[in-house]
C-alpha cells in the first residue's frame, strides 16, 4: 500500500466487519451523493522519496546563491552554534504536542520554563510568556493589552519609526479589533519624543509603543518617556531586537510596562522568514491581560518540584470569547533555540557577539562614506550592528542591491529609491567584510549613466509609499467605523 | 521515554568561568569599538548561565528523555489529528538552499516562491478553494485571518453593520476568541441531541446583523453535519458567509470538500492534515482558503505566478498584512513535500483509514466507556466517561473521572485523549486516532483501556491516583496558580 499506512488488506477486511460495514466507501453512507467529490485530484501523482527529494532540491536551486547576507530589516544572519540545531533535531521534542499532559511533557515544559526566565531576564521585566508568532503580532498583542488594559480608551499611540512590516501588522489588528492607532511621527530618523508626549496630553491613550532599533537601524532613546506615559495612565511597550539586550538598556529600565519583539536573533536561522519567535514581557502587575500560554512551577504528590502550564484561565480553551487572546499554539519549539543559544552563549558571549557586530556594523559603514559612493542618511544618530545610507548622484537602491547579489553577497535592503539599510554580524569577518568593499569599488561606472533627479527619486519613494499605506490595512488616517 | 525524572534546570549548572561558545577575534581597528552613551547601556547584569557544551548537550537531552511525541508513542488526542510527521520533510526543510533572506528581492527567491505558490495550489484543489493565502501562522491565526476577510468583504460591500458571528456550542474555544480579537460578537447556536446543529435554533438568528457562521464539519463530536446544504443556503441567503474551520478535515480529504459543502471561507492546519509536527506548541501554520470572488481580500503579500515568474503581490482590497514576511516557511515546505509524497492517489485514502481506525476503536470500547452518540463517526468520538458498571457513575461520590482513566493511560505508554472537550459531555474522553496507527497499536490501546476499566471497578484508588510510573506524579496545579513562579528567579526568592 503506501509507506505512512500500515493496514494491509487483511487488517481493513477484519476491522470493517467489526465496524459492521462492507467497504470504506461505507463508511461515510451518511454523506449526501451530491457532496461526494466525485473527480480525481488535479494535483501530480504520488512520488517516491527519491523524486520528491529531487523535486524540491530542483526548486531549490531556483533562489539564487548567497554567500553572504548583510539584510537585516528585523531578521539577522547571526552565527548559530552547532549544537542548537542538533538538540532541535531531537523528535522526542518536535513531535509532542502542547504539555498539557504535563507528567510525560516535563521536557517542553522545562525548555520553555528556560526560555520565559531569559527572556524575562534579559528585557528586564517580571513574567514572559511561551512565545508569540513573531514580532509583528506580539507588537499587536501589546497593543489590544494596553486597550484591553485602559478598559474604556481605544486610542494607542505607535512610533512612525517601526519597520513598515510591523507597522502593517499592528494597524491591521488595530482596524479589526476597533482600535484608534495614531502613529507619532520621525524627527532624523527617530521618534519625535516631543509629539508623543503632546499626545498624551489629551488623558485618552491607552498606551504608546515604541521601538529601541528602528527600520533605519538607529537606537532610541526613551529617557522620560514611561514617566509621562504613566503621568497620563497610558502603558509604555517597547519593541527590541533581542540580541541587543545584553548591551543596550532594556525596555524594564527604560520603565516599560510591556516588552515585546522578535527574538530571531537569538540562534534562530533567516529560513525565508520563519519560523522565527515573537517575544512577550510584562512586569507582574499586568500578568492576567497577558495572551498566550505561560508556564509555572508547582510540586507533584510527592513533593517534587515540577513545571506545568498555568494561568490557564486566561486562554481561549477556557474563556472562549472573553479571553485575553485566540493564540494558542504559537511558536513553543522555538523556545528551545532561543534557550539552547542562551546556555551556549551566556552573558558573555552574547555581549562578544554585539560587540563584533557593533565594530564591523561601524567598520563597513565609514569605509562605505569613504567609497564617496554613499552619504549618512541620519548623520549623527546612534547604531549598533544596523545603519542606513544614502546613494549620492541619483542612483537607484535596487541597482546596488542586483549588482553585489551577481557576486553572490545581499548587500541590504533597499528601503527608499536612494536608501539602503545594511546590517553586520559576528557571522562575518573583517575579510568578508573587506570583500564587500571590493565589490563596491568594482562597481562599474554605467551606473551613473543614467541618474535619477531629485523630482524621480521623489516620485518612486511616493509610489512606495503608497503601496505601503494600502497594505498598512485600512486604518492609516481612514475613516472606518472603528476610528 | 525515560521515566526517571532529569528536572535540573540549565541555571542550575552555570558555574562561573565556563563558556560554551567560540568567537572570531576582535580584529576590527580601535575606532570601530563599541561606545554607548551611558545612559543607553544596559544597567544589570544577566542570570544567564556559564557552561560548557558539553554540560549544554546532555542537560537538553536529559530533558528529552522525559518527554512524550509521535516519535515515542501513540496519541489518541481528539481534535488533534497527531499523525506522523514523515522524516524526509525534515531534510527538505532544512535544505541550505531554501535558508534565505526575507528580504531577498523576488527575482533571487524564485525557489522559496516556487514553494508557496505550489502548495496553495494544491490545498486550492484539495479543499475545493480559488486560493489560498500561507501566512497566517497557526490554526487561531488562520481563524482570525478567515473572519478579517469576511468582514473586508462586507466593508466593500457597504455592508459594515454585520458584526455578528454564529458558533455552534460544540466548537473549539478559538472560535469565539479570533471572533472577539476581530471585533466581532460571538452568538451560539444550539446543538441537537445527536451533537449536529439546530437549525431551527440558527434561523432564529439569521438576519441582516450576521456576517458569518464558523462550522466544521465533521463536527468535534466526529458527526457529519448532513444539513449543511441546507445551512448554507439559510446563511448565504441572509447574505452572510460560511466559514469552515478545518480542524477536522482530514477524514474528508478526497472525499468531500469543504468548497463543495458551501463554504466561502476557511482554514487548515497544516500541522494536522499535512503532517508538519507539532513542536509542543507551535510552530504551526494555518492557510486561508477564500472561493472565488474573494481572493483580493486576502492578507498581503499574495505570493502570485505571472510570465515573469513568481512575484508577490500588495493588492488594494487586501485586508492589509497579518505577518511579518511570509509566515512560517520551514514548516510550508514540510507540507510541500507531504503533499508530493502522497500524491492524488494517497490524499482520499489517509481520511479514509482515519475514519477506519476511529470507528474500529468506538466499536471495541463502546461496552466500557459510555457512548452518547451512537453510529458511525468520522475522524473522531467522544465517549462520555467509564460506563457506570465500570466505575463512572457520576452520582457516586468515589466514581473514577476521565481524568483518572487519562491519568492511568500515561502508566501504560499512552498519550491521554483530549478530555473535557467538548463542553457537551461531564466526563467527555474524546479520541482520534489518525489514519498512521496500524491496527497491532490500535488493538494494543484498546487493550489498555480495557483494563483500566477493570481496574476502574476492581482497583479504584490505584485509578484514582495515577499516574504512578511517570517521571513526575500528579502535579499541583492549584499552587502553580496560587503560589506563582514563572522564572526561575522567584523560584529562587
Amino acid at each position: 500500500m503506501f509507506k505512512y499506512f500500515p493496514h494491509t488488506a487483511d487488517d481493513v477486511r477484519q476491522m470493517l466487519d467489526v465496524i459492521g460495514v462492507g467497504s470504506l466507501e461505507e463508511l461515510y453512507a451518511e454523506v449526501p451523493e451530491e457532496l461526494k467529490y466525485q473527480g480525481a485530484l488535479n494535483i501530480p501523482s504520488a512520488m517516491s522519496e527519491v523524486e520528491v527529494r529531487n523535486a524540491v532540491r530542483s526548486l531549490a536551486a531556483d533562489n539564487q546563491p548567497v554567500e553572504a547576507c548583510y539584510a537585516g530589516n528585523g531578521a539577522y544572519d547571526h552565527y548559530q552554534p552547532s549544537v542548537v540545531p542538533y538538540i532541535a533535531s531531537r523528535s522526542e521534542f518536535s513531535t509532542s504536542y502542547t504539555p498539557y499532559q504535563a507528567e510525560i511533557s516535563q521536557g517542553t515544559l522545562q525548555y520553555i520554563f528556560e526560555y520565559q526566565t531569559m527572556m524575562a531576564d534579559l528585557t528586564g521585566m517580571d513574567i514572559s510568556n511561551a512565545s508569540m508568532y513573531d514580532g509583528s503580532t506580539a507588537t499587536a498583542e501589546a497593543m489590544m493589552m494596553c486597550v484591553a488594559n485602559a478598559k474604556k480608551r481605544n486610542k494607542v499611540l505607535i512610533s512612525a519609526t517601526f519597520l513598515p512590516q510591523v507597522l502593517d501588522v499592528v494597524a491591521t489588528y488595530a482596524h479589526y479589533h476597533g482600535v484608534e492607532l495614531i502613529r507619532v511621527p520621525e524627527k532624523d530618523g527617530v521618534m519625535d519624543k516631543q509629539a508623543a508626549i503632546a499626545l498624551l496630553e489629551a488623558d485618552d491613550v491607552a498606551g504608546l509603543i515604541c521601538c529601541q532599533h528602528n527600520r533605519y537601524g538607529l537606537i532610541e532613546d526613551f529617557s522620560g518617556l514611561a514617566d509621562a506615559c504613566h503621568a497620563h495612565k497610558a502603558l509604555l511597550a517597547i519593541n527590541s531586537v533581542a540580541a541587543d539586550l545584553a548591551i543596550l538598556r532594556t525596555p524594564g529600565e527604560w520603565g516599560a510596562d510591556i516588552a515585546c519583539g522578535d527574538a530571531q536573533s537569538l540562534g534562530i536561522p533567516v529560513g525565508y522568514g520563519g519560523p522565527y519567535i515573537g517575544y512577550l514581557c510584562v512586569k507582574e502587575a499586568l500578568v492576567r491581560r497577558m495572551p498566550g500560554r505561560l508556564v509555572g512551577a508547582t510540586t507533584d504528590v510527592n513533593g517534587q518540584r515540577a513545571f506545568v502550564l498555568t494561568l490557564q484561565a486566561r486562554e481561549q480553551h477556557i474563556r472562549r470569547e472573553k479571553a485575553t487572546s485566540n493564540i494558542c499554539t504559537a511558536q513553543g519549539f522555538m523556545c528551545l533555540y532561543v534557550a539552547a543559544y542562551l546556555s551556549l552563549m551566556g552573558e558573555k558571549g552574547l555581549r562578544e557577539a554585539g560587540q563584533l557586530s557593533y565594530a564591523g556594523a561601524h567598520y563597513l559603514h565609514d569605509a562605505l562614506i569613504k567609497t564617496n559612493i554613499f552619504e549618512e542618511a541620519y548623520p549623527g544618530q546612534l547604531y549598533t550592528n544596523e545603519f542606513t545610507l544614502r546613494l549620492k548622484d541619483g542612483v537607484l537602491a535596487p541597482l546596488f542591491i542586483d549588482y553585489m547579489l551577481q557576486h553572490g553577497i545581499l548587500a541590504g535592503v533597499a528601503v527608499a529609491a536612494d536608501q539602503v539599510t545594511i546590517a553586520v554580524t559576528e557571522k562575518y569577518t573583517r575579510e568578508d567584510l573587506d570583500r564587500y568593499l571590493e565589490l563596491v569599488a568594482e562597481w562599474p561606472e554605467e551606473r551613473l549613466f543614467f541618474p535619477m533627479t531629485q523630482a524621480d527619486l521623489d516620485e518612486y519613494n511616493k509610489e512606495i509609499e503608497t503601496m505601503t499605506e494600502e497594505a498598512h490595512g485600512k486604518c492609516a488616517g481612514c475613516s472606518c467605523e472603528n476610528a | 521515554m525515560n521515566n526517571k525524572y532529569y528536572g535540573k534546570l540549565i541555571f542550575e549548572h552555570s558555574r562561573q568561568g565556563r563558556v560554551g561558545y567560540s568567537l572570531p577575534e576582535n580584529n576590527y581597528p580601535a575606532e570601530c569599538a563599541m561606545q554607548l552613551p551611558e545612559e543607553q547601556k544596559r544597567q544589570s547584569g544577566t542570570l544567564l548561565p556559564e557552561t560548557d557544551e558539553l554540560t549544554v548537550v546532555r542537560h537538553y537531552t536529559n530533558m528529552s528523555n522525559n518527554n512524550f511525541g509521535v516519535d515515542t508513542g501513540f496519541y489518541p488526542l481528539g481534535s488533534c489529528t497527531m499523525k506522523y510527521n514523515p522524516k524526509i520533510n525534515e531534510e527538505l526543510a532544512q535544505l541550505p538552499e531554501l535558508n534565505i533572506h526575507p528580504q531577498t528581492p523576488v527575482d533571487a527567491a524564485q525557489g522559496c516562491l516556487g514553494i508557496y505558490y505550489q502548495t496553495q495550489q494544491m490545498l486550492s484543489e484539495i479543499a475545493g478553494m480559488s486560493e489560498f493565502t500561507l501566512n497566517p501562522y497557526a490554526g487561531a491565526h488562520g481563524e482570525l485571518t478567515g473572519l478579517m476577510v469576511i468582514r473586508r468583504y462586507h466593508e466593500h460591500n457597504g455592508d459594515g453593520a454585520r458584526v455578528k458571528v454564529l458558533v455552534p456550542d460544540s466548537a473549539h474555544g478559538t472560535n469565539p476568541a479570533s471572533a472577539a480579537v476581530c471585533g466581532l460578537q460571538v452568538v451560539q447556536v444550539k446543538s441537537l441531541p445527536d451533537g449536529t446543529v439546530d437549525v431551527d435554533d440558527l434561523k432564529t438568528h439569521l438576519g441582516p446583523d450576521v456576517a458569518a457562521m464558523m462550522m466544521t464539519n465533521p463536527n468535534t463530536l466526529g458527526i457529519f453535519e448532513r444539513r449543511i446544504p441546507e445551512i448554507a443556503r439559510l446563511v448565504h441567503e441572509c447574505g452572510a458567509l460560511m466559514y469552515y474551520d478545518g480542524a477536522n478535515l482530514n477524514p474528508m480529504l478526497g472525499v468531500c470538500r469543504p468548497g463543495d459543502m458551501g463554504f466561502d471561507v476557511m482554514h487548515i492546519n497544516l500541522h494536522k492534515t499535512f503532517s508538519t509536527p507539532h513542536g509542543g506548541g507551535g510552530p504551526g501554520s494555518g492557510p486561508v482558503g477564500v472561493r472565488k470572488g474573494l481572493e483580493d481580500f486576502l492578507p498581503s503579500p499574495r505570493v502570485i505566478k505571472s510570465e515573469y515568474g513568481y512575484g508577490l503581490d500588495y493588492g488594494k482590497e487586501s485586508l492589509g498584512s497579518i505577518s511579518y514576511h511570509l509566515s512560517n516557511f520551514a514548516v510550508i515546505t514540510r507540507a510541500y513535500c507531504y503533499l508530493l509524497s502522497l500524491g492524488k492517489e494517497n490524499i482520499p485514502m489517509a481520511g479514509k483509514l482515519s475514519v477506519l481506525n476511529a470507528n474500529y476503536i468506538k466499536e471495541r470500547l463502546k461496552d466500557y466507556y459510555q457512548l452518547p452518540i451512537d453510529g458511525l463517526c468520522k475522524h473522531e468520538f467522544v465517549f462520555d466517561g467509564l460506563r457506570a458498571e465500570y466505575g463512572g457513575d457520576h452520582h457516586d461520590d468515589g466514581h473514577v473521572t476521565t481524568l483518572d482513566v487519562a491519568k492511568r493511560l500515561l502508566d501504560y505508554g499512552f498519550h491521554a485523549p483530549t478530555i473535557y472537550f467538548p463542553l457537551l459531555f461531564h466526563e467527555a474522553l474524546m479520541i482520534e486516532p489518525t489514519e498512521t496507527e496500524s491496527k497491532d497499536t490500535l488493538d494494543e490501546f484498546i487493550g489498555v483501556m480495557q483494563k483500566i476499566a477493570v481496574e476502574a471497578r476492581d482497583e479504584r484508588e490505584m485509578v484514582r491516583t495515577a499516574p504512578h510510573t511517570t517521571p513526575v506524579r500528579r502535579l499541583d496545579d492549584v499552587k502553580a496558580v496560587k503560589e506563582p513562579h514563572f522564572t526561575f528567579k522567584a523560584f529562587q526568592s
